[in-house]
């Protein structure tokens, strides 16, 4: 396990300097993630502007909305862009090689590529987080910076396990599969806003099927003290993230499996 | 003529293989579609204040967006990349083709053959169930297949121009990083443009985005005057032209660089 | 002791069909057929330590099919495998651990880093010890000249180059078997023969077990005394080259440089099998005419300048071998 972990993190100094390589490519690259999704937040200001409020909600709470779930996202994208890219992977028969070597198919994946560049996304989620947080007048304590923390990392485990399903897929089919856009992206946009804006039966499944709620009103109500949130649901609902993780884990050993019959 | 049609023949066969894919599209526009409406919904839900748009307007803008978004010129041709990238595009000049246009023609067909395959059954449920209207008159649905027609030519021109630009890769890629994000804002993909403050409207009436998709979305509602789109349809050639002689410089001079770096 | 012991495998596919024409596309769009594709149809094989095979046959025969399930990769319809006694595909860890896999057509390495360091993380992934990997890369380095490549990042290196490195790489964790996928494809004729003697040494010298698929039969003339070939799924034929020879034809080629380019050549048990200005190649059976007898008696009757005997080259043995299957 210990030596697991000592491989992952060589695998990521070698990814790191191998994008050094490229460091204007890259420096442009960071810059471009800064802007495609600050412009995101142009729009919800735009709308604000317009309407003035939502539901309710200021602009400046859905910034704090905004910013973990973007946040949740780029780690994904930072830390697991190989499972993104892991259709090539089957496609071009690379996938060979990783089972070819005696380690987890999936450290191998994971450690293939990080994706430094998003730090940009990163970077321009981290302001929008404390001018909201700054301007709602948020009263901080220990519990409640934790409890911000463990909202952006089970967000970020959510998607790792959404993107682990999607690189899944192109075990049992070559084609690329647009639906799982639904929920990484998809879930990205709902979850730019509190899912109680939302009709029931969406809100149900944001909960319950894919918990993005653990990333969005179950953690904030807290943090934002919104009356009728519970605190013990809001501690608890990082672990919803990690359950998806566990099972998204399943579907991809079931994969690896089903590769290794068919050959393709 | 005919060699470019076959090409546009060939791509489309390529990508109506991917059916699956095309179901996926499907369910994953109605679905983005319906986060917006959503969202919308919620808003107009919390204030009386009149708005440029009403809400059914709205909701049928939003949908014939998820049904045209295959249109906006918001991805690249892979191959074509790869191409530039690792420098085989020598290979490409060697066939009997013009390089633009044989590249245009693929632009047109990547455009084209997956939203034909998209738009119908989107827009048929969105009429049927999800609250699309038609267009208030046939003449402002007439101006709309008219001004979908320039989006078309105009959308590709401009995916031309951004694909030329990789000849020089490192710019190149930051060129297109920057350069999508525009289409996505300015189009109208992520806002109407009728929602963004009223300072900000002569700008985005001056730019040739607006073609791309709000333009032939407000025809369509009726909003801009059916005769209005004839002049409109002009704008938008103007700017196809402007885009393809750009376009072509660029080629010319990046294959001149190609061949005298030997590469 | 068997390394490798392979029994009755059967591997069969399902593969999607596609229309041709605008229509079939669209009508794809609803109904696809699926037809079943038998890759491997009853192979089986023993391999001892130390033997180094030439496995042969045309794209599709099952080649790949074959060498994928004894890597652990592909889990064969029925028929057993057991690679020093393990099942591949069941414990794969612990299984590839005893492999070296090397690929002519695509490299390990990471494209845009120094091989050095490829290396390096090959050896955590191996968990090769600080120890080993010193004295491996230190004879690697001086087998295969890899002195001034290990600073160069893969991008820049000619394909013999590496090659070079690649086999560097799967030899790491010392395997005791390699499996060579057209390791000299591509390759320029002075690195070809560093890439066969190299391999030869390990065969020699460390007794590792080695698999050889490729379609150059030079590699396999210079390299391999067995040869297993592979057609349609089944094996063909399994033996020594000479084998295989005497299996297949047991003709020989006199090649004849003569005086005069106009001239008519004719003998009753001779056939002339290509005739290229002066020089004239005949077949003829040795059993049904003494080689000695045939050449005393065309030297006297034309005007002969040189002449010499061989064996048909491999690559004709092979064609014929397959025309006579498929037949």
């Amino acid at each position: 396990m210990n030596d697991s972990w000592k491989l992952y993190l060589h695998y990521l100094g070698i990814s790191i300097r191998a994008q050094m390589q490229y460091r204007a490519s890259f420096v442009m690259m960071t810059i471009g993630f800064f802007f495609t999704t600050v412009i995101e937040f142009l729009g919800i200001w735009a709308m604000f502007a317009r309407f003035g409020s939502l539901q309710g909600w200021s602009l400046a709470e859905i910034a704090l909305f905004y910013s973990v779930i973007n946040m949740a996202f780029a780690l994904t994208e930072m830390f697991a862009r190989g499972l993104d890219t892991f259709p090539n992977l089957v496609k071009s028969g690379d996938f060979d090689r990783l089972l070819l070597r005696p380690r987890s198919t999936l450290l191998q994946v994971l450690g293939s590529e990080v994706s430094l560049m998003r730090l940009g996304r990163i970077l321009q989620a981290l302001p929008i987080m404390l001018w909201g947080a700054h301007t709602v007048g948020v009263v901080w304590s220990p519990g409640k910076a934790l409890l911000l923390i463990g909202a952006t990392a089970g967000g970020t485990c959510l998607f790792v396990g959404l993107f682990l399903l999607q690189a899944s897929m192109s075990f049992w089919t070559i084609e690329s599969l647009e639906i799982a856009n639904i929920l990484t992206h998809g879930g990205t946009q709902t979850a730019q806003y509190p899912l109680d804006i939302y009709r029931p039966w969406f809100r149900i499944f944001f909960t319950f099927v894919v918990p993005l709620a653990c990333a969005n009103i179950l953690p904030l109500n807290v943090i934002l003290q919104r009356p009728g949130a519970t605190p013990l649901l809001g501690a608890l609902s990082p672990c919803l993230g990690l359950l998806f993780l566990g099972v998204a884990m399943l579907a991809w050993g079931q994969g690896v499996r089903r590769y290794c019959s068919t050959g393709s | 003529m005919k060699g470019y049609l076959a090409l546009i023949g060939a791509r489309f066969r390529v990508l109506l293989q991917y059916r699956a894919a095309a179901a996926a599209g499907i369910g994953t526009q109605l679905f983005f579609g319906l986060i917006r409406v959503m969202i919308f919904q919620a808003f107009y839900r919390s204030s009386a204040h009149p708005q440029p748009m009403s809400y059914v307007d709205i909701v049928t803008y939003i949908w014939l967006g998820q049904a045209m978004l295959g249109l906006l010129p918001w991805n690249l041709d892979s191959d074509v990349q790869n191409m530039l990238r690792s420098g085989n595009v020598s290979y490409e000049l060697v066939r009997p083709l013009d390089l633009y246009w044989h590249w245009y023609c693929r632009a047109f067909a990547m455009r084209v053959a997956p939203t034909l395959l998209r738009s119908v059954p989107v827009i048929a449920l969105a009429m049927l169930f999800l609250g699309m209207q038609t267009p208030p008159s046939l003449a402002s649905g007439l101006g709309w297949l008219l001004t979908t027609c320039g989006a078309v030519v105009l959308n590709c021109a401009f995916m031309m121009l951004v694909t030329v630009s990789l000849f020089w890769t490192l710019t190149g890629e930051g060129i297109q990083r920057a350069v999508l994000p525009l289409v996505y804002v300015f189009s109208g993909m992520l806002l109407p443009l009728a929602f963004w403050p009223a300072w900000m409207q002569p700008l985005l009436h001056f730019l040739p985005f607006r073609g791309m998709m709000d333009l032939p979305f407000r025809v369509y509602l009726g909003q801009v005057a059916p005769l209005q789109a004839v002049p409109e349809f002009g704008i938008q050639l103007l700017w196809t032209a402007a885009f393809i002689v750009a376009g072509r410089t660029l080629l010319a001079r990046g294959t001149r660089r190609l061949v005298a770096q030997g590469g | 002791m068997a390394h490798i012991v392979v029994e009755n495998l059967v591997k069969t596919f399902e593969v999607a069909e596609r229309q041709a024409g605008m229509w079939g596309a669209v009508r794809g769009l609803v109904k696809r057929t699926h037809r079943t594709v038998q890759a491997l149809d009853g192979v089986s094989f023993e391999l001892q330590a130390g033997e180094l095979v030439g496995y042969i046959g045309p794209n599709g025969a099952g080649k790949s099919t074959t060498v994928k399930t004894l890597a652990g990769i592909l889990v064969p319809t029925s028929g057993r495998c057991e690679v020093l006694g393990r099942v591949p595909w069941k414990e794969r860890t612990a299984h590839v651990k005893q492999l070296g896999v090397v690929f002519g057509q695509r490299t390990q390495l990471w494209w845009d880093l120094p091989v050095v360091e490829s290396l390096e993380l090959l050896r955590d992934i191996y968990g090769v010890t600080a120890v080993r990997y010193k004295a491996m890369l230190a004879e690697l380095t001086e087998r295969l000249s890899l002195g001034d490549l290990l600073d160069t990042p893969v991008r820049q290196l000619s394909l013999g180059q590496r090659m070079r490195c690649d086999l560097a790489a799967s030899l790491l964790h010392e395997p005791p078997i390699l499996f060579l996928d057209e390791p000299t494809i591509g390759l320029d004729a002075v690195s070809k023969l560093a890439v066969r003697e190299f391999v030869q040494h390990l065969n020699r010298e460390r007794g590792v077990t080695v698999i050889l698929t490729t379609h150059d039969m030079d590699d396999i003339e210079a390299l391999c005394t067995r040869v297993i070939v592979i057609g349609g799924g089944r094996i063909l034929s399994d033996g020594t080259l000479d084998a295989l020879r005497d299996r297949v034809t047991r003709e020989h080629w006199l090649i004849l440089d003569l005086e005069d380019e106009t001239l008519e050549l004719e003998d009753p048990d001779a056939e002339i099998l290509r005739r290229d200005g002066r020089r004239v190649t005949l077949r003829f059976d040795p059993a049904r005419v003494p080689t000695a007898l045939l050449i005393s008696r065309l030297t006297a009757r034309y005007p002969v300048r040189d002449l010499f005997v061989q064996n048909p080259p491999i690559e004709e043995i092979i064609a014929r071998l397959y025309r006579e299957q498929a037949a």
